[in-house]
């Protein structure tokens, strides 16, 4: 059955008379010099990104022809040196400093990203942060300082990127929840309603605007080894194993992998979808 | 505002609620959205459009009242002059 898709794109290209607006087709002002990226109009937007599960992320895209933001909060070396590698590759990417939980610097870089990469096609709601306790003594400052980078920060962007993305009848948007937004952690109380709060945000958000041919998703990471998760892998590891059926913690780069086919075309009928990337952790 | 102007925005309020999926015939200047197959969704990007493009900013509460392409076309020669 590909009557879905066969619809979609005779509606898009009769009734807007946009075609050219569609990623596939190449900008010359994204001229790659390597063949093997196959530039895209537009750009994504990575949070979150100078290392992990964003930085991976990145990385992936840019490998799809996407020019990508590259943003961080703090670690301006680390998203430089994604940028580097993406530019090594023949791909296209900038850095942008920005506390997405602050709504004037997440504003401000949707409009510089957009004024020099173009309009926001994929957006990839990757940054988050902890700040663990057991509910009983869980302060309001951990716990609104959680929901407003993770959840909030989220939304906000998500809200600044729908009108470009509507106006293309395309875009992806990527949540990146948890394996804790799915089951119990202990400890996470803050982290874990962020969490489920971006699955129920990403059903929505998809339910509404999957007319106009953006798709938005989840994945649900478990255990995944980086700098957020290296002290858990560290300490208490093999009581946490013993709970994750594949025995062993993911990679950045695996995460990536789930990310970059929810935004490929290939994914175009996945909509309001969350996608475990977890060993089996929440089997 | 001129007619001329008028017409140019009757013609682009038309456009956009074609490229929402209406049938060109059936968009006419008195024509209810509630009557047209125009959701939510459409209405929140018709008022981007007018916004954009008009350089008009667009309030829910004027949303609620503009029920009409005549409507939305009154509502942007209103703000403009």
């Amino acid at each position: 059955m590909s009557m879905g898709g066969g619809v979609a794109r005779l509606r898009h290209q009769d009734q807007t008379g946009r075609a050219g607006a569609r990623p596939r087709i190449p900008s010359s002002a994204a001229a790659s010099e390597d063949p093997r990226i196959k530039p895209r109009t537009g750009c994504a937007l990575v949070t979150g990104a100078s290392r992990g599960i964003g930085a991976a992320t990145a990385r992936a895209l840019a490998e799809d022809g996407w020019a990508v933001g590259v943003n961080y909060s703090r670690d301006r070396v680390g998203a430089e040196s994604v940028v580097a590698s993406i530019e090594e590759i023949g791909g296209r990417a900038i850095a942008l400093g920005a506390d997405v939980g602050a709504e004037e610097q997440a504003d401000e870089m949707l409009a510089s990203v957009a004024e020099r990469l173009g309009p926001v096609l994929v957006l990839v709601n990757n940054a988050g942060v902890t700040s663990d306790g057991l509910s009983a003594r869980l302060g309001d400052e951990a716990w609104n300082r959680v929901l407003e980078v993770n959840l909030t920060a989220a939304f906000r962007l998500t809200r600044g990127v729908l009108g470009p993305m509507m106006r293309e009848r395309f875009g992806r948007i990527v949540n990146v929840s948890s394996v804790v937004g799915l089951r119990a952690n202990p400890g996470q109380a803050n982290y874990a309603a962020a969490k489920a709060g971006l699955i129920a945000l990403t059903r929505t958000v998809a339910a509404e605007v999957g007319r106009r041919g953006i798709t938005v998703n989840a994945v649900a990471p478990g255990l995944i080894e980086t700098e957020l998760t290296r002290e858990i892998t560290s300490n208490g590891a093999d009581g946490l194993l013993g709970e994750i059926p594949a025995r062993r913690s993911g990679s950045p780069e695996e995460v990536a992998a789930c990310i970059r086919f929810l935004v490929s075309d290939e994914a175009s009928y996945v909509n309001g979808a969350v996608l475990p990337v977890d060993g089996g952790m929440a089997a | 505002m001129t007619t001329a102007i008028k017409d140019q925005v009757t013609e682009r309020v038309i456009s956009a609620l074609v490229e929402f999926g209406e049938e060109p015939e059936n968009v006419k200047p008195d024509s209810r959205f509630e009557e047209l197959d125009i959701d939510s969704l459409d209405l929140v990007e018709l008022a981007q459009v007018i916004e954009d493009e008009y350089g008009i900013e667009v309030t829910d509460a004027d949303m609620d009242k503009i029920k009409t392409v005549q409507d939305a076309v009154d509502f942007v020669a209103e703000r403009q002059s």
